[in-house]
């Protein structure tokens, strides 16, 4: 039986840990919500706002939480584009077609980044990744706390945007009837555009908090794309409350299982969770039964 | 005879003469587009036919192939009796997947990420399973190539070019009687529409049981056969999520539900792979990837442009 104090100390790093992965499900869940399409592409992407802020630290010696601002805006014209260009063609195919085009997609992506960087790791050092704040027996890491609080703040900004701008009423409005929305004039297909430039920015945010947190090599794309699916499943599809939820408790509860059971078996973990939220909650802990 | 049948009696004879003709890389990839023709047939039964979206079929490729894998190593006991455990293994987990998910009403989307979700959950188990190998693998004893042992299935490429042959034509005609069964009418019902197939009458959740069945137990043959043709299994390899998808571009490119799509499909994309490879070896390319990213490119325009997948214009033009 490990220690209390090291037990806090993984929960604390845990939950910090699951915001970042909270953000990046929310990115996911907004893009379904609105869209109604699973983007199979979605840890691909952040792989490469990862590698982007490897490259702007390499370069200008651009922090990442600085490099965040840059780097959202440019996957933000890059999901409008994506979603302009290729998806809105796709909206009225199956799933199936939906999926191909996804994951041809994430091929090229996860493939490209090999080209262009190759196989070896990459990361950022910063001088504050060592440094903690000490709160009581818990020791907190500072890199760590400040990727929370970024995630935190993107999620509160696409969460106000949502709630209290006319255009975010209008996403929404999208999102509950496709037909009633397109009936009172709305532009259907540029506020899909728009929404999913919105969930590529916070997938970009997502990934430059990361970098600080751990090393980033291609192949990282697919495991969180898995890791998002199942965090917006046990969140719930489509619910933004849901999604950082989710990613709090798929991240407590991978280091909680990293410390009492194998480390390599934490995503077992994750995955049964996933199955028993299918099973029994199929709409997820947030989200609405439709 | 219509010109369908004697096309198919054309590339069925042009098919067993090939290993006249190739040598043994050809006939590698030859097998290897057949495997890929038979599985993808097998997802097409429940994709194709059912209309039930399987993201994980790699979970049954993966089972099948170690429980004769396993039987093999541990007792002894050869593929012959093997491939009926692997059946009924991948059977009963494609059963219980099917029932749980069913019977609480998940469809579509949900299906497919629930499917992903068991094979990785599956893939994690294999790791820490002992009896398996565990990470480090499962080696299957390879003994001498040169003569048929069809009792351990062991022997020269040819010999499994052939079984992967003869599987691949029984699937082919398996679906076509399957296709125009009752149970292939059911289950076009339910794919076009599945509650008007209920309102009908359709006891839809046995009708996906039994597709699923089908498909599963299928698919635990590739994971036999791919454990005495390779010989050695990890679970990181053979329960992938990218295991699954390579299943799956097949049909979906030469044409889901059709019957000659999987086949069409599978060997497009096979030898579209291995003519990137030749093509930027010639060229002098040698980036880790970039075999990749043309790869997708041509996924990428196939499934903009062809929607219904290769095969479909193809049959009209040819009028088959």
């Amino acid at each position: 039986m490990p220690a209390l104090d090291l037990v806090a100390n993984v929960v604390v790093s845990g939950l910090l840990t699951g915001l970042v992965y909270g953000l990046m499900a929310l990115g996911l869940s907004v893009i379904f919500g609105v869209v109604r399409v699973v983007n199979f592409a979605h840890g691909e992407m952040m792989t490469i706002a990862m590698y982007a802020a490897t490259v702007l630290f390499a370069a200008f010696k651009l922090d990442p939480f600085l490099a965040m601002l840059p780097v959202a805006a440019v996957f933000f014209v890059f999901g409008y584009a994506l979603q302009a260009g290729f998806i809105n063609p796709f909206i009225t195919r199956p799933e199936h077609s939906q999926f191909m085009l996804l994951v041809a997609v994430a091929i090229i992506l996860t493939n490209g980044l090999l080209m262009i960087f190759g196989p070896d790791a990459r990361n950022v050092q910063v001088d504050y990744q060592l440094e903690s704040f000490e709160l009581g027996p818990v020791l907190v890491d500072k890199a760590r706390l400040y990727a929370a609080l970024a995630a935190l703040v993107a999620a509160a900004a696409l969460f106000a945007f949502f709630r209290f701008t006319l255009t975010g009423k209008a996403i929404r409005a999208c999102a509950d009837n496709y037909l009633g929305a397109k009936v009172v004039g709305l532009n259907v297909k540029h506020l899909y555009s728009l929404t999913f430039g919105l969930g590529a920015a916070c997938l970009a945010i997502a990934g430059c908090a990361l970098v600080v947190l751990v090393d980033v090599t291609p192949p990282l794309g697919p495991a969180y794309t898995l890791l998002a699916f199942v965090i917006v499943i046990v969140g719930g599809l489509g619910s933004m409350g849901g999604a950082l939820l989710g990613g709090v408790l798929i991240g407590v509860s991978e280091a909680l299982a990293g410390l009492f059971i194998v480390p390599s078996a934490k995503s077992m973990f994750s995955f049964g969770l996933l199955i028993l939220v299918l099973l029994f909650r199929p709409q997820g802990l947030l989200g609405r039964r439709t | 005879m219509n010109r369908r049948t004697v096309a198919l009696a054309v590339l069925a004879a042009l098919l067993i003469a090939l290993p006249a003709f190739a040598g043994n890389y050809a006939l590698s990839v030859a097998t290897l587009i057949l495997y890929f023709a038979y599985t993808g047939q097998a997802w097409n039964v429940m994709m194709g036919f059912a209309g039930q979206l399987s993201l994980g079929h790699a979970i049954y490729v993966g089972l099948g192939a170690y429980t004769a894998g396993g039987l093999f190593f541990h007792f002894g006991i050869g593929p012959w009796a093997g491939v009926w455990a692997a059946m009924l293994v991948c059977v009963a987990m494609g059963l219980v997947i099917g029932f749980l998910a069913f019977r609480f009403g998940i469809s579509g989307v949900y299906f497919a990420l629930l499917t992903i979700a068991f094979a990785e959950f599956t893939r994690i188990g294999f790791d820490h399973f002992a009896w398996s190998g565990g990470p480090g693998g499962m080696f299957l004893r390879v003994a001498q190539r040169d003569t048929w042992d069809l009792a351990n299935f062991r022997g020269p490429p040819l010999m499994y070019y052939y079984a992967m042959l003869a599987l691949t034509a029984l699937a082919f005609v398996a679906c076509f009687f399957l296709l125009r069964s009752k149970a292939g009418y059911y289950w076009q019902a339910i794919r076009e529409n599945e509650e008007a197939a209920q309102a009908l009458g359709i006891n839809t959740f046995r009708w996906k049981m039994l597709a699923v069945a089908i498909s599963s137990a299928m698919t635990a043959v590739s994971g036999v056969f791919f454990a005495f043709y390779y010989n050695n299994l990890f679970p990181e390899q053979i329960f992938h999520i990218s295991r699954s998808i390579e299943i799956i571009l097949g049909p979906i490119i030469g044409g889901i539900g059709t019957l000659f799509g999987p086949v069409l499909g599978a060997a497009i994309l096979t030898l579209l792979s291995d003519s990137i490879t030749d093509t930027l070896g010639a060229l002098g390319w040698e980036i880790p990837g970039i075999k990749q990213v043309f790869y997708g490119i041509v996924l990428l325009a196939v499934v903009m442009f062809l929607p219904n997948g290769i095969w479909p214009p193809i049959a009209r033009r040819l009028r088959l």
